[in-house]
């Protein structure tokens, strides 16, 4: 290391910021690039049904799409509270 | 048989149509029969950059419309008898590109040229999908910014999913990295992503780098394409892009910084 590298190194470069920033962005865009499109609102909608019936969060819900060269597969997962109580809704 | 080739980026402003003029006019020189086309309907520029506005009389839409034939719209260029020109409407909007439209024309110009450039607009919309729906090669303009990175992504993902030949299961289309407006002495100091960070994200084949270089702009002040500009380090950088496409190997240069006194000093690599 260069007596100039010495002194560079004391503030964090914009190029490292730069390139962290895009690992993780494209990462993350690749990965829902290949999704159908309705996936956020089949989430939505789903957990509306769920909530009229059981009491859940709005994270207690995930929809997964899993692609393979055979198929493809929707998975649904909800996790339901911890002492499911049918709760009766009159209105 | 043609070879179709899309310079494209997603961003605008990176340097397509540079590019597209300069490797249009390189494989020419090389004397392969190439045209190149302009596929930003609405604004057209390509044909400034080439030298050639003037001389704008029919263009893309007008033979997809059949209102001229293509030998009316071709523009032979006037430093190379093997290059032509076919220039975008200016007065149409995209819409007045067809699937169809494109396909006859591509069809057309295949059973006579070797090379089809086709020079893509910005951006992901109709233009851009047209100009690399029919392509065999992909060169994806890139600049060391975040978001041409992005952006570039992008444009492959459209590519993989979205050209003829994914839609067919075909081969896929060649991508290949050109890395222009380069800067080694930003990216020594940290202060540009290098062209290791950008190949860490997009891994492409790297087809060459273009440093930043006044020579661009002088080169389209005067509608010459840059790689004319035989002294230039950019004109240099593209007919090495030239030479690598067409499979001689050559060495990358422009990557590493000319150190500055100072810096020699320190023992700056």
């Amino acid at each position: 290391m260069s007596l100039l590298d010495y002194f560079r190194s004391s503030k964090s470069k914009t190029a490292t910021v730069a390139k962290e920033r895009l690992q993780i962005l494209v990462a993350h865009e690749r990965y829902y690039r290949n999704k159908p499109s309705y996936l956020p609102q089949l989430q939505e909608e789903l957990l509306a049904v769920i909530r009229k019936y059981v009491k859940v969060e709005q994270d207690a819900i995930s929809v997964k799409f899993e692609q393979d060269e055979n198929q493809e597969t929707l998975e649904l997962n909800i996790v339901l509270p911890e002492t499911p109580k049918q709760q009766e809704y009159s209105s | 048989m043609a070879r179709i080739i899309v310079v494209t980026s997603g961003k605008g402003g990176v340097g397509k149509t540079t590019t597209s003029a300069a490797i249009a006019m390189g494989l020419a020189k090389r004397g392969h029969k190439t045209v190149v086309i302009d596929f930003d309907v609405g604004l057209r520029n390509l044909d400034l950059i080439m030298g050639c506005e003037r001389r704008v009389v029919y263009d893309f839409i007008n033979v997809i419309n059949g209102e001229a034939n293509l030998n009316q719209a071709l523009i032979r260029d006037k430093h190379c008898n093997s290059l032509f020109i076919l220039p975008a409407s200016q007065t149409r909007d995209k819409d007045a590109l067809t699937l169809e439209g494109v396909e006859k024309v591509l069809e057309e110009l295949s059973k006579d040229f070797k090379y089809i450039v086709c020079d893509s607009p910005a951006g992901i919309e109709k233009g851009a999908h047209l100009a690399m729906y029919f392509a065999d090669d992909a060169f994806v303009v890139t600049n060391p910014e975040v978001s041409s990175v992005r952006d570039s992504d992008r444009m492959l993902g459209i590519m993989a999913s979205k050209s003829r030949r994914a839609e067919l299961g075909m081969e896929p289309i060649k991508e290949y990295l050109l890395l222009t407006r380069y800067d080694p002495d930003r990216v020594e100091a940290g202060e540009m992503l290098s062209l290791e960070d950008v190949q860490e994200i997009l891994s492409l084949h790297l087809l060459g780098i273009i440093p930043e270089s006044k020579a661009v702009l002088n080169a389209s002040n005067s509608g010459t394409p840059v790689i004319l500009d035989e002294k230039s380090d950019a004109g240099q950088a593209y007919a090495d892009v030239v030479a690598r496409y067409l499979g001689e190997k050559r060495p990358h240069r422009f990557i590493d910084s000319k150190k500055g006194f100072l810096r020699k000093l320190f023992g700056g690599k």
